[in-house]
């Protein structure tokens, strides 16, 4: 076979297989389609059912909606409340924004987990097994948005966040807060779907909305989507963790793991045969005396 | 059956001798007995408190600042001050440099003691202890976890540390037989040992990548295991000038004429390799501050803190050393050792606890019970380092 031949054949097989590939790329894709939550803070009045619904929901300290006065002051989520509402204020006035975990495409809290405690579902919902956690926190340093929460005051403490109301997703239900929200600020449903929606609104109202999805690219897509009318760093979201999913971060060290695990013993073997300076000598000798 | 009766007649003998050794020596009432016990005591008692009520009720640890002493400094440091175990295991039998064999033993035993301790610290540090086992043994392998890495190179690391120390022991035993074996498989467990070193040396600098949007940027970049890797070299020569130096004051009946001279030039040697490894450090560290143009991050108090790490207690202490070695001045050598120990004590606490979280409104600070339980950590391993070196042929190859 000349060159010529050699190349045509070569090219000719490699487009016969491209389309397989995509094809399965694609199949891959669609099984892998996320659950996903919108939060549209436009329309947030602040009522904060969703914090009693998710407090109710997992038996966690239900706060006292009436008179707590808890939207005076930023917070975030902790040990006793998986989600918070915050109410900051705007040039576009009052803005209401519920909190809780994003449950990333590839979490950081689950690359960072020694015991796989932290696991996320096939469903996307990022969980936490007690039976398997050792309490190292090292979920806390990693997640970017500081969603993990520990709890300090108990001699057998469980790591609190939120779970994407877990059980209830397998019951076909959806989460508690979305179903508490009474203004449909919430919205539960596909990611992809969800994205439409979200995109639509956003077309259509340029004048309501910031031209901008957060969740949609942040630290490589998050399950929970945000719309907003101000720009987001207004209304406490961090606008500069990047587009690349935390794992990438560790992955070239790990990779490198069993390449020096391989190399560098023998590498040392070999150092050590070589400055055999003992041996050396008596060769030496050898020669000598031949 | 002739076997068996040799082996428990061998054993009740051991027992016998161990009991016997056992027993303190020397005097009771030392200053450091009078200071180092009454501080386990409280510690122990504070440990109490932290396994019954949470580690909230002893530390000062917060939602925001997950890792704090325990971590930044007994984990995260002690293991850097323990890297010269595989330093000096790496030129003594992979480049048969037999100058420094005389001090192999006890930088190993200072090795596996704080690996034992340090790292074993972290364990008072897990919320959940008892599920310690889950990424060693079952199915709970976090295979993309940093973590899941060091802690199995920790373990690996102790054993092969225990391996090289073995010969000690089987001599201190008398177990003429198990001395040979066990010596056979020195070569083996070093050369282990110093991959397994190397990549959780860097590993507990990867430990920190991914908190990206968390720590200074002065201190974050994707380098950290690199820099982790190599100014775990120079801390662990540092750490041999300082201990052997202490050592030779406190167990000087234990140790030679003979290898006091020879010491002094080893002192020599490893000030030389320490500020060699250093300059190396200081110039990973201006690539980095180079590439990513970090001059405009230095005109504020982070800035400040940074060139205060990075010139005070690196590049000062690197001259120091090759000014020292040059003129044969073994105080300066101490004092530069002393500085750049001070120098890895701030680095590791800026990544792990100072620089993390820098602009938070509520900055974490240890606890005095904090202080203490790691001063109990320490004062143990010294404890348990002292009956060792008093009865084990640690210092001389023959009782």
């Amino acid at each position: 076979m000349d060159r010529r031949n050699f190349l045509k054949t070569a090219v000719s097989i490699g487009a016969a297989t491209l389309p397989f590939k995509e094809l399965r790329a694609e199949e891959k894709g669609e099984k892998k389609e996320f659950y996903a939550v919108l939060v549209d803070t436009t329309r947030c009045i602040g009522c904060r059912s969703c914090e009693v619904a998710c407090s109710e929901e997992h038996n966690l300290y239900i706060p006292d909606i009436e008179k707590d006065n808890a939207l005076e002051i930023v917070r975030t989520t902790s040990e006793k409340q998986w989600t918070i509402v915050n109410r900051f204020e705007t040039d576009k006035g009052q803005i209401f924004v519920k909190r809780q975990c994003m449950h990333c495409w590839q979490p950081a809290c689950t690359a960072a987990c020694l015991t796989n405690a932290m696991y996320k579902t096939k469903d996307g919902p990022v969980t936490w097994n007690g039976d398997k956690c050792m309490g190292c926190r090292y979920c806390m340093v990693s997640c970017p948005f500081d969603i993990p929460k520990f709890e300090y005051f108990d001699w057998n403490p469980k790591i609190q966040k939120c779970n994407m109301c877990f059980e209830r997703l397998q019951q076909g239900k959806k989460p508690a807060c979305v179903e508490a929200c009474p203004t449909d600020a919430l919205m539960f449903g596909m990611k992809r779907e969800l994205l439409e929606i979200a995109r639509h609104r956003v077309y259509n109202y340029p004048e309501k909305y910031v031209h901008k999805i957060y969740g949609e690219y942040e630290v490589g897509g998050t399950s929970w989507l945000y719309l907003s009318a101000v720009p987001f760093e207004q209304i406490g979201f961090r606008t500069d963790l990047g587009t690349t999913p935390y794992p990438e971060y560790t992955k070239e060290f790990l990779i490198s793991v069993p390449l020096v695990l391989f190399a560098i013993p023998a590498f040392l073997l070999g150092l050590n045969l070589l400055t055999d300076r003992k041996k050396e000598l008596s060769e030496k000798e050898g020669w000598k005396n031949e | 059956m002739n076997n068996t009766v040799v082996i428990t007649g061998e054993f009740k003998r051991f027992i016998k001798f161990f009991r016997n050794e056992l027993n303190p020596r020397g005097k009771w009432l030392t200053p450091f007995n009078v200071i180092s016990i009454p501080i386990i005591l409280l510690g122990i008692a504070i440990l109490y408190v932290r396994f019954t009520q949470g580690l909230g009720s002893v530390t000062n640890l917060s939602q925001q600042f997950p890792w704090g002493f325990w971590i930044g400094f007994d984990v995260v440091t002690g293991v850097a001050f323990a890297g010269g175990a595989y330093v000096i295991t790496f030129v003594v039998y992979v480049m048969r440099i037999e100058k420094y064999h005389s001090i192999v033993r006890v930088t190993v035993l200072n090795g596996l003691l704080a690996y034992i301790f340090y790292a074993g610290a972290l364990v008072l540090d897990l919320g959940r202890p008892w599920h310690i086992v889950n990424p060693i043994i079952g199915n709970s392998f976090g295979f993309n976890s940093v973590l899941f890495l060091v802690s199995w190179h920790f373990l690996l690391y102790m054993i092969a540390e225990f391996v090289e120390f073995s010969p000690v022991i089987a001599e201190w035993a008398h177990w003429e037989k198990v001395r040979k074996f066990v010596s056979a498989l020195t070569l083996g467990a070093v050369i282990f040992g110093i991959t397994l070193s190397m990549l959780h040396q860097s590993g507990l600098g990867a430990l920190f990548l991914m908190a990206k949007p968390k720590i200074h940027p002065l201190w974050y970049s994707e380098f950290i295991p690199l820099l982790f890797f190599v100014s775990s070299i120079f801390a662990g020569l540092s750490m041999i000038i300082f201990e052997g130096t202490i050592s030779h004051k406190v167990f000087k009946n234990l140790i030679g004429e003979k290898s006091h001279y020879s010491y002094e030039e080893i002192i020599l040697g490893l000030g030389k390799g320490a500020a060699i490894t250093m300059f190396v450090y200081y110039f990973f560290q201006s690539l980095i501050f180079i590439h990513e143009e970090r001059w405009t991050l230095i005109n504020d108090f982070w800035g400040y803190w940074y060139l205060f790490e990075v010139i005070g207690f690196v590049l000062i202490p690197c001259f120091i050393f090759a000014y020292a070695v040059r003129n044969r001045s073994f105080g300066l050598i101490r004092i530069a050792s002393v500085i750049s120990l001070i120098g890895i004590i701030l680095n590791r606490l800026n990544v792990s606890v100072i620089a993390f979280n820098w602009n938070a409104v509520n900055k974490y600070y240890p606890s005095w019970q904090e202080i203490i339980v790691t001063l109990m950590v320490i004062f143990s391993e010294i404890w348990v380092f002292r009956w060792i070196v008093v009865r084990m042929p640690v210092f001389s190859k023959t009782k």
